[in-house]
Formats: C-alpha cells, structure tokens, sequence
C-alpha cells in the first residue's frame, strides 16, 4: 500500500535571530487534511515555526517542500504563499468594510467581482456573520472580528492554513463558540491545519496531533493521548500536566452518569451524553488511590481496575507511578505509601477512582 | 482631485532672452522701475528679472558674475568696483538727494541746517537716537561719509543703532522710536503718511545720490548676457526713459522722487 | 487697530474686484507650493515607508537624518539652493535661478523631510503583525506597501497637510532663489515682506489675509478627507 505523500515537509530547518538558535526542526512532516496543534511555553518557538512553515520569515538554513516540491525565496514561494491562509491573535482587519476585508485575500488574487461577491457571501455564512457584511471592521466585537479574520482566510480555499493562537485573546464563551464553529468547519473541509495554542484542553479537542515545543525543539509529537500520558520527559510530562487521559464510547447512560467502554474496560463517569458518542477522561493522578488488594467494602468509587506498576518515578515529596489496567493509568503516592504499600515495579495492585472525580470532554465528531 | 488641476508646474520662461538686474531695494521701493521696466521690455523683448538687495549685495552679485547688470547708487564703492575690473560702462542715470529725518520734536534741534555735518554733530552732542541701516547699502555707505567727515565715531555708541534692514523699514523704526536717520527722499515720500518723522536737513552737496548702471564686465564672466546688458544700459539713458524717470512721482507726491541726468557728468550735479 | 480693519477692507475688495494682480499672485502661490507639496508627496511616502519596513545597516541614522531634516531651517535651504543654481554653481547651466521652477525646488526639500518623517511613524506605528498578514494573504510586495499606506491614511494625511502648510507660508528661500519678480516669481510671501518694507501696510496685510484664507480653505479640503475616515 502507498503511503500518501505528506502535503508539507520540513528537513533541517534552522533559523537564528542576532545569532541565537530560536528554532530547530530536523524533521518534520505535515499529512493532508491533518490538525496538528503546537503547544509550548512563551517563547518555545511556536510562532516562529509557524511564519517559517509558512514562508513568511526566511530560515537560515534548511528546507521546506510543499507536495513534494521545494519552496524557496527564488522557487516557487509567491505560488506557495497563495495557497495558505494565516490567522493572528489579533484580527489584523482593514480599517474598511466586512465586506472588503474578507474580499481582500480575493482582490490581491485578481479574482472577478461576481466571484468574490460568491466567495464572501459563503464564508460570511459559514462563520454566522452574515449581517455583518456592510458594518465597518471598527464598529464591531472582539469574537465577530476574529470570525471576520478566519472567515477573510477560508474565503481564499487555503491548501495549508496556520493559526497562531487565535482564540487567545477571546473570553471563555466567545472563544467556546467560535472554537466549536471552527472545529466543524475544519472537519468539513478538511483543511490542513496547524495551529499554536496555550490551552491543553484546545488542542486535545482539535487535533489530530500535538506537538510539544520548548526553545526551538518539538520534543515530542503524536496523537494526545499518546502525547499527554506517555510524555517522554520531565518537560513535556510537565507541561501537558499529568492527567491520564483516554478515550471510550459511551455504552450505557442512566441519570447522570454514564458507562464507556476504555479499551475493552468499562468506566464509569457523570455528564450528559449520548449512547455511542466519543468521550475523553481526563483522570487526575491525585485522584488515584492504589491499594494491594481489592477494597472490601462499599465505598462511592465504582472504579476499581487491577493494574501492574510498569513505571516509578521520583518527583521530590511524592512518587509518580505509572500502571498498566489494560489503559494506562497514572497516581501518585507519597513516600509513606509507597513504603507501606511496598510499591515496586511490576507488582500488581488495584487502582480506584471516583466516577465524578474524571474530567469529561465531549469530542465532537462529525458523522462522516 | 480637481486641486490638482490647479498644481500644473508653471512653465520655465524663456530663460535665453532674459538679463538679470541688480539694483538696490530702495530704488525697486520706490516703485519707479515697476514703470521703466516694462517699457523697455515691450520695446526690446528682453525679460528682466529685477533682483533687489542692498548695493553692497548688487555689486557681490556683479563680482560673482551672478547679475549682468547693475542699477546702483553707491559712488565710493562703484569706482572701486571698475577700478577691480568688475564693471564697464559705468553711466550716470538720475539723482536724488538723502533728507535727515527725526521727529517733530527735534531733541538734537537740527531743523533747518543747511549742512549735514553739522547736523550729524549736533545729534551726536545731544546723544540723541540715530538709526542707521547698518547693511552696506549706498544710505549706508553715504550716512558712514558723513560721520568720516564730520570726525564722529558713532559705532558702539549707546544713541547709535543699526537695523540691518531696508530703508523702508529702518524708516519704519525710526519712527517707532522717535529717532533720526538719513534716508532718501524716494522711500520717505512714499511711506510719509506712516510715518511721525519730519525733513530736518538737506540741500548739502554731501546729500546728492547719484544712481549709474553698470554693465558687468563680459572679459571677467563670459557667461553675462551682455547684448542684454547693453540694451538695457542703452534704454536707462534714452531720451524715453529719462522722460518717464521726470515726471514720475509728480502726481502722487506733488514733486518728482528722480532727477534724470543722462549725459550730464556727475561733478555738474547739484540741486 | 483701524490698519487691520483698512487691510480686512482692502483684502474684500481685491478678491471682489479679482484685482489681476493680486489674482496672479495667488494662483502663482499655489501653483508654486502646490507642485513642491506633490514632489515632497511622492518622494516623501516612498522613501518613508521603504525606510519603516526595511533593515538595513545604519538605519538609525537615515531615520535621525530624516527626523533632523523636519526642521530645516527654510533660509538655510534657500540659500543652499542659491548658491547650486547660480551661474557658475554646478547646477548653473540649468539656468533656473529667479525662476518658480526655483522656488519649487527649494519648497520641495523644504517639504520632503516633513512628508518623509511623519510618513515613517506612522507605517511605524502600524500593527507589527500586519505586513505579515498582507503577505500572507498571498499580496506581492508591491501590494503589500499599497495597503500599508491606505492603511496609515490618516496620518499620512496629516503630513501632507503639515508639508504643505509648511511651504506655503514660507518666505526666506523663496525670495532667495525667486527673486520676487513681479508678475513671475513674486507669491503672496513675498509680497507681503515687500509691500510692507514699502510702508503700504494695507496691501501687506491684504496679502496677509488672502495668505490665511488660502492656507485656511486647502486645509479645510484635506482635514474634510482626513476626518471623514476617522473611527467613531
């Protein structure tokens, strides 16, 4: 079977500021119709990865293919750059109409009055601002202007289309809804994304993968759950928090709370879900009690997994331990337990969580 | 848009036919060249483009070779600029005559002198305000003559002051100031209704302000215009323009500010 | 006091009766800054926004340079001008001294600094991020300098305004390389300096008045454009 060619693909690519190494990409591949989300601290790069990718900043060295074609300043670039989009924490509008903002990626293209009149019109509604179409880019809000930006950069039909951070300087609700619309919008049309985020929970929601930046490196990258709980070093590990985080399909719902299946594992947890639908759990490890045998007894904890330790790790005042219950599985213990318990690796011990201690996020799937 | 029409650059003028004139502020002020000139350019098609500056600045301009005629009336400083070889054809046009102005109230009480010496003597005495324009234009070069031969040493005097301005102006201030200056009758006719300032003294010889052109030697800058130069040199002695030079400034001030002297030589010059 | 109100009266009535003289003056007036202000517009915006958008070794310099040459002294200029036109200055055989084409010169690089500074802190004074987003886009470099300037209309306005306010009242170099030539090189500055050196007070302040009005009704135009385009 072939495997489809990667629509971007970086080899060594190196820029320096005044001298300083800010970004260090030996290798990286980018596949059709993929989400990939950056993630990192202030400064790990994330911004200039992305103007890199998308030609605007020049790399001191390196190499960037785009279908398997190399862009360069003399090969190519301009026809590349017309075919991504990009979208800032700040809308960047026109001091002009709706209306000639979101035409503007059209006019720059040369593209015909009847044309660009279709194209607006379809992503003005595609993004629900469509009365917002003759409003001045001033007169309107924060969430209306960013949805003018995206809208102004789907309206081209961007190949590859970078985000950095959009949705940072939005509040919780405005963000929440444009987030959802955006999502669908993406699965939609399948756009090849990569985007820049803070937030975790962003980039779990949205991605197909993650990539988890610190001064100028991808430390690690893959799929989030593989990202978040299999985190390759004390950095990642710190930075992607240490929740264990699965997926599972609803099975059985009954008042409140609901079973899914995690790995041929059912677990039980509370929210409003429907039969069959894709959940997360994001389990804290404080929430985690081990124990050498089942509990005896009634508690409120209705999940109860044996386990076998594959991994302990010290982390100053308590011991982070990594078990395997047919998912992964990740606790914490202090000194004392662990001493009691005779915690060691590959013992086997019985692993409990309450059902209401596990953050549920609803992913959204379009049914395809 | 339309403001733009309006921005069309406006055309070189014919910069072939045309002579460069330097003459003195006090002569142009006068208003009498606005009269003389375009006659003489209907007459010969030349375009005379009148620079006004003070005599010492006219004659740099001769020297520098910047002007292709000059029309000045500072004698001491003219011959030298011949002797230097910077002028020919130095011609005597017209003359007026310097007055002695102050305020009515005549402090140093010189109204009525005949002779300017004196009357420079008797201000210094009093201590008296005096003006001077202080450029080296002819007033200045004429009012510096008088205090030679008078023996006064006026510079640096706390009643002695210099405007560096025109003659209008340092008129202007004069009479601001209730002092006393020496001006040519030209200037002070035209700006007399302004002014507080009465004609103290004059008729001396010492006052008389003979006006030349001066054609710019050709040998010394070959770039002068001088068929220009000479035409115009030629007009300003024409029996025309000494006729217009006579009667001009009769009507507005009851008496001519010029008196034309072409031909004449200048030791017969007096009033 | 009643010299103002004779010069109010006298201004009245030239400009009723469309005195030819006072008429020529005035046209020559604007024709004169009106050119050197679109010379300082074309070279001024350019360079200013070539200047804000490049890096480039000394830049801090050129930039002081240009923030220096916004206040030049007029007469400096002037006399500079004068002494490259002259005769046998290196510009001589052009033979424009005492012309308007002169005077259009000297207003020109009087003009110039002013439109050029302002025009640099403004494009400045743009959103970082903004070219980045114009040229993602997909905008030609070409494209991306034309909507950072309609952008920064506003106060690239603004210096247009203060270059041409700055020449049209100006008077030092223009007698210097004009010559004040009656019908020819003389504008409303320049009458006015001789008309008052020659005591007619109420034609002095005539001009002065026209002067005013002129400057006062270009202003009202551009301010009009300018303010039109302000956000609410």
């Amino acid at each position: 079977m072939n495997v489809p060619a990667p629509i971007l693909e970086v080899d060594r690519l190196q820029v320096r500021k005044g001298g300083t190494l800010v970004l260090d990409i030996p290798s990286l591949r980018l596949e059709e119709g993929e989400i990939l989300s950056l993630i990192g601290p202030n400064g790990a790069g994330k911004t200039t990865l992305l103007q890199a990718l998308a030609c605007l900043i020049k790399p001191s060295q390196g190499e960037l293919f785009f279908k398997e074609k190399i862009v360069s300043s003399n090969h190519g670039l301009f026809q590349y750059r017309r075919k991504l989009a990009m979208v800032f924490q700040e809308p960047l509008l026109f001091d002009t109409t709706v209306f000639e903002n979101v035409s503007s990626g059209l006019k720059i293209r040369g593209l015909k009055r009847a044309e660009i009149g279709k194209k607006v019109a379809e992503n003005l509604e595609r993004f629900g601002i469509p009365h917002l179409v003759h409003r001045s880019a001033r007169k309107i809000s924060g969430g209306e202007a960013q949805r003018v930006a995206l809208a102004r950069a789907f309206a081209t039909q961007p190949e590859v289309l970078f985000l950095d951070e959009p949705f940072a300087s939005l509040d919780p609700p405005t963000r929440e809804s444009l987030i959802d619309d955006l999502e669908r919008i993406l699965r939609q049309t399948g756009t090849t994304t990569i985007f820049a985020t803070h937030d975790r929970m962003e980039a779990l929601r949205l991605s197909d993968r993650v990539a988890v930046m610190n001064r100028g490196r991808i430390l690690q990258i893959g799929p989030p759950p593989e990202v978040m709980n299999q985190p390759l070093d004390e950095f990642v590990a710190s930075f992607v928090g240490v929740e264990t985080i699965l997926t599972g399909r609803v099975s059985k719902k009954d008042k409140g709370s609901f079973l899914a299946s995690v790995m041929g594992h059912e677990v039980e947890a509370v929210g409003e879900v429907e039969l069959g639908e894709t959940v997360v759990f994001c389990i804290r490890p404080e929430n985690v009690t081990l124990s050498p045998s089942s509990p005896k007894g009634a508690t409120s904890a209705r999940n109860v997994f044996w386990g076998r330790i594959t991994k302990i790790i010290p982390m100053g005042l308590f011991y982070k331990v990594q078990l395997d219950c047919g998912f992964p599985l990740v606790a914490y213990v202090t000194a004392r337990s662990l001493e009691d318990l005779a915690l060691v690796e590959g013992k086997e011990v019985a692993a409990t969580f309450k059902a209401t201690s596990i953050h549920v996020v609803q992913k959204k799937l379009v049914e395809t | 848009m339309i403001i733009c029409l309006i921005f069309i650059f406006p055309s070189l003028c014919g910069a072939q036919k045309s002579i460069i004139l330097a003459t003195t502020t006090s002569t142009q002020d006068s208003g009498l060249l606005d009269v003389l000139i375009p006659v003489f350019e209907k007459k010969t098609g030349y375009f005379v483009k009148t620079i006004a500056v003070g005599s010492g600045q006219a004659m740099a301009m001769g020297q520098k070779g910047e002007a292709d005629v000059l029309l000045v009336h500072s004698p001491a400083a003219e011959k030298k600029f011949i002797a230097e070889g910077y002028g020919v054809n130095r011609r005597l046009v017209m003359h007026n005559d310097y007055i002695v102005v102050g305020p009515a109230e005549d402090p140093a009480k010189i109204k009525g002198m005949k002779v300017s010496t004196e009357a420079f003597k008797k201000i210094a005495g009093a201590g008296a305000l005096f003006l001077s324009r202080g450029d080296n234009s002819g007033t200045h070069s004429k009012e510096k003559a008088i205090w030679k031969v008078s023996g006064i040493k006026p510079e640096g005097q706390k009643w002695y002051q210099e405007t560096g301005l025109g003659m209008g102006q340092t008129l202007n201030v004069t009479s601001e100031k209730k002092g006393y200056t020496l001006a040519d009758r030209g200037t002070y006719l035209a700006l007399r209704k302004t002014l507080h300032l009465d004609i103290l003294t004059k008729g001396d010889a010492l006052l008389l302000n003979s006006y030349h052109v001066i054609e710019v030697n050709p040998a010394k800058w070959p770039k002068v215009n001088t068929t220009g130069a000479k035409a115009f040199v030629g007009f300003m002695v024409s029996k025309e323009a000494q006729e217009v030079t006579k009667t001009f400034g009769v009507d507005k001030f009851g008496s001519p500010l010029f008196f034309p002297d072409a031909g004449k030589k200048e030791e017969d010059l007096g009033k | 006091m009643d010299l103002i109100l004779e010069g109010i009266l006298k201004a009245f009535y030239l400009l009723v009766t469309f005195d030819s003289e006072v008429m020529k003056i005035t046209l020559l007036s604007l024709q004169v800054s009106g050119s050197a202000t679109l010379i300082s517009l074309l070279i001024g915006i350019s360079i200013g926004t070539m200047v804000a958008l490049a890096e480039f070794p000394g830049r801090r310099f050129v930039v002081s340079l240009i923030n220096t040459g916004m206040g030049l002294p007029p007469v400096v200029v002037g006399l500079f001008v004068t002494i490259f036109l002259w005769r046998n200055g290196p510009l001589g055989f052009l033979g424009v001294l005492y012309t308007p084409t002169a005077m259009i010169i000297a207003q020109a690089i009087i003009a110039t600094p002013i439109v050029m500074g302002i025009t640099l802190a403004a494009i400045q004074a743009l959103p970082k991020n903004l070219r980045l987003q114009i040229l993602a886009l997909g905008a030609t470099r070409f494209q991306m300098v034309w909507i950072l300037v309609k952008e920064a209309k506003l106060p690239l306005l603004a210096g247009v305004m203060a270059g041409f306010g700055g020449v049209i009242s100006e008077v030092g170099a223009s007698i210097m390389v004009g010559g004040n030539i009656k019908g020819y090189s003389r504008v409303l500055t320049t009458a006015t300096v001789m008309e008052t050196s020659r005591g007619n007070f109420d034609i002095a302040i005539a001009l002065g008045i026209i002067l005013l009005l002129l400057a006062y009704f270009i202003n009202l135009i551009l301010t009009n454009i300018q303010q039109r385009e302000r956000p609410r």
